[in-house]
């Protein structure tokens, strides 16, 4: 069985340790909040200005004033911290966040990620995407093994404009995970049931088998 | 010197020329100069770059420019969620140039402080690199950026006393606070007016040297896009 949309969010939050600040992208990395462990304490940015984001607000507390990067109402915590935001991107480009989640469109196996835009379609824009993976510690991207049609989105190249060069460290899809080394991409765990046949099968991508390769 | 002005137009006389650059703040329909965006729209004032995160929605905020074609060209990091920009962007009525968020926060900055250019690393290795200087810099590759600077910013704030100071409200701060820097001509759009002295000197986020003049606006509308709630559990 593949992973769902809440168990790729629930693997994800795995990578969070206590002490990290993490930005969380638009769609399914917004849920992986929903799965920080009990014993892991994490503080939250969101790039149009704010640290400490804390969860949505009750009906009679939203605020206009008060909303997170995707434009949904949420809500402060005691430890909230407000800014402008040239100050939230002097924290992202310099390297103070420690982690980033974000989707993809398509991952090639050299690191380098595809977001943004599909040639011909309206351009919506990059908005902080670009500068999160040029600045952020670890960048840690989601998305589905293969698009629609059945056809590979973890290729040798990305075939659609880059977000950024080299930036991947960690790929978690619903059928695997990859950890980006110097050379290679490695595949260091399977959703449960689905063995290697199925990914090689699946991916356009070289990668390297982990000799600790993890079945679930 | 009070530069509290009593109208927006007011506020507006003799700054405002065809062909000029805007600065305008605000995230989304957060923290945006609504009733300044709106007397733009009266003055007529056409062929206006805009520089600003985004571009309002179809009825609301910059949107309301697009409907009288008074803008030219937009810089901005994401224009989503506008049907008559999609339309005319497509149609080649409007130009669009954008900038990472960042990117276009840091030019902003820049462009305020004096400072012609600075080198970063977003955006290496992807379209917004091309034509733009390349530089190592320990072993690093960076590309250079200039920085941005307007005719006119208008800006949204919370409260502003006699001198200008300004202060803003949770994450309505955003863009606010660098394009206040950046404009030849500060205008800034706030909610309540306060007595000098009324402000802590240490808690001002936008000192009045930036600021030439504000109005305050009342039943600022501040619609909100997204709204996302959850219930109390008993």
């Amino acid at each position: 069985m593949p992973w769902s949309r809440e168990e790729i969010a629930q693997r994800a939050a795995e990578e969070l340790q206590d002490g990290f600040y993490v930005n969380l992208g638009i769609g399914i990395p917004t849920l992986v909040a929903n799965y920080i462990p009990d014993n892991v304490q994490v503080i939250l940015e969101s790039e149009n200005g704010m640290l400490g984001m804390g969860p949505f607000p009750y009906p009679d507390q939203v605020d206009p004033d008060l909303i997170n990067a995707g434009k949904q109402t949420i809500s402060e915590l005691a430890q909230t911290s407000y800014f402008s935001s040239a100050d939230s991107f002097a924290m992202i480009r310099g390297g103070h966040i420690n982690l980033a989640i974000l989707g993809a469109m398509q991952v090639a196996q050299n690191g380098d990620l595809a977001n943004w835009m599909i040639p011909g379609k309206m351009i919506k824009g990059m908005g902080g995407a670009m500068d999160l993976v040029a600045g952020v510690n670890k960048v840690v991207v989601i998305m589905d093994h293969t698009a629609k049609d059945g056809s590979p989105k973890f290729l040798k190249s990305c075939d659609l404009p880059l977000t950024g060069s080299n930036v991947t460290d960690l790929l978690i899809t619903n059928l695997a995970v990859f950890h980006f080394e110097e050379d290679k991409p490695t595949l260091i765990e399977l959703a449960p049931s689905v063995d290697l046949d199925e990914i090689k099968e699946k991916t356009e991508a070289e990668f390297i088998v982990s000799p600790d390769l993890k079945s679930n | 010197m009070n530069k509290l002005k009593n109208s927006a137009s007011e506020a507006l006389e003799g700054v405002l020329f065809d062909g000029m650059t805007i600065m305008a703040g605000g995230f989304g329909l957060c923290g945006i100069p609504e009733y300044l965006i709106t007397a733009l729209r009266d003055s007529g004032v056409k062929d206006i770059s805009v520089i600003s995160n985004n571009c309002g929605i179809d009825d609301f905020g910059l949107g309301i420019l697009l409907h009288t074609r008074q803008i030219k060209k937009m810089i901005s990091s994401y224009v989503g969620g506008n049907k008559t920009f999609e339309q005319q962007y497509m149609k080649g009525e409007l130009e669009l140039e954008f900038n990472p968020q960042g990117t276009l926060a840091e030019r902003c900055r820049a462009g305020g402080a004096g400072i012609a250019g600075f080198y970063t690393k977003t955006g290496v290795g992807t379209v917004i690199a091309e034509g733009k200087e390349h530089k190592e810099f320990n072993g690093e590759t960076y590309i250079l950026e200039t920085g941005l600077v307007a005719d006119l910013s208008l800006v949204k704030a919370w409260k502003a006393d006699d001198e200008g100071n300004l202060v803003y409200r949770k994450t309505a701060r955003n863009f606010n606070p660098v394009m206040a820097t950046a404009g030849k001509t500060t205008i800034a759009e706030v909610e309540e007016y306060v007595s000098l002295g009324d402000f802590d000197p240490d808690h001002i986020h936008t000192p009045g040297i930036y600021v030439n003049g504000f109005i305050v606006g009342t039943d600022h509308k501040k619609p909100i896009e997204i709204m996302t709630t959850r219930e109390y559990v008993a």
